[in-house]
């Protein structure tokens, strides 16, 4: 099993890039964090979500 | 008349006890951002005599920025990292200032904070904050960083709340109201939001790491 946000997911298997997609996530709107370290945004399709992985995805809006 | 150091370090010390004090006095904190957000969360650590603050901004004062941002009518033209400077000395006559007008990006970011225990982020534009968010958390990761997202509209002061997502990264805000989609952003909700951020900076100092 996979944790994203705290909670779990059946998303191993799936690149980062398929799994934010699959949510509705804008790309260029979001931080991911993959056990703790940032997931630059070049590697996200090339990396493939694992069993026992955790993922913080962080939204932003805009304000300020 | 503008008080001695003397006298402004004292009265801080008596509100906020000696210990404490000598803390914010010895901290270091970067704000990214001197609008609605930036403009709130640096008066409010100067005047909680944090001892030195890095400002950056590229911006100038627009009329359009005094419905919520700490600058006042006769400011306008003015570069922002300028006029707050003037501000924050105007509340706080011995906060040290270092102000860059300058637009960070992935060119510039190297060593601009190798002086700051802590980077706030205050950016308006959700693409500048996850380009911040990254760089720091990446290169900077023994530093801690607060950012904001969702304080956009009129919706409850309630929702705007601040959660720990890393060890050294903090969130505040409602994580929805966004301005593109809401159009307005008001002092009130903008200020609680940057209070929840300036908030875990001195929390922080005072060596409280929740939320």
């Amino acid at each position: 099993m996979v944790k994203i946000n705290g909670k779990n997911a059946d998303a191993a298997g799936k690149t980062v890039e398929e799994y934010i997609e699959s949510a509705g996530y804008q790309k260029s709107r979001i931080v991911v964090e993959l056990n703790q370290a940032v997931l630059p945004k070049a590697e996200y399709e090339c990396t493939r979500i694992k069993d026992g992985d955790v993922i913080e995805i962080v939204g932003f809006v805009g304000g300020g | 008349m503008v008080p001695t150091r003397e006298e402004m370090e004292s009265a801080l010390a008596a509100r906020h006890g000696t210990e404490l004090q000598k803390k914010f006095c010895a901290a270091s904190i970067a704000v990214c951002g001197l609008g609605g957000l930036g403009s709130n969360v640096c008066l409010c650590l100067a005047r909680a005599g944090i001892g030195r603050l890095h400002i950056i901004d590229f911006d100038s004062v627009d009329i359009s920025n005094l419905n919520r941002q700490q600058y006042t009518a006769d400011q306008i033209g003015m570069s922002k990292a300028e006029a707050m400077t003037k501000n924050l000395k105007a509340a706080a006559p011995y906060c040290d200032i270092k102000a860059d007008r300058m637009m960070i990006s992935h060119e510039n970011i190297e060593g601009l904070f190798d002086d700051e225990d802590i980077i706030i982020e205050a950016f308006d534009a959700p693409e500048q904050k996850v380009m911040l968010t990254e760089e720091v958390l990446t290169r900077y990761q023994d530093k801690y960083f607060i950012a904001a997202a969702g304080m956009a509209g009129l919706g409850s002061a309630n929702d705007i709340r601040t959660q720990r997502i890393g060890k050294r990264f903090y969130l505040c805000g409602d994580g929805v109201s966004d301005v593109a989609e809401l159009g307005s952003l008001f002092s009130a909700r903008v200020m609680t939001c940057a209070a929840h951020e300036a908030t875990v900076a001195l929390r922080i100092i005072a060596g409280e790491y929740e939320a």
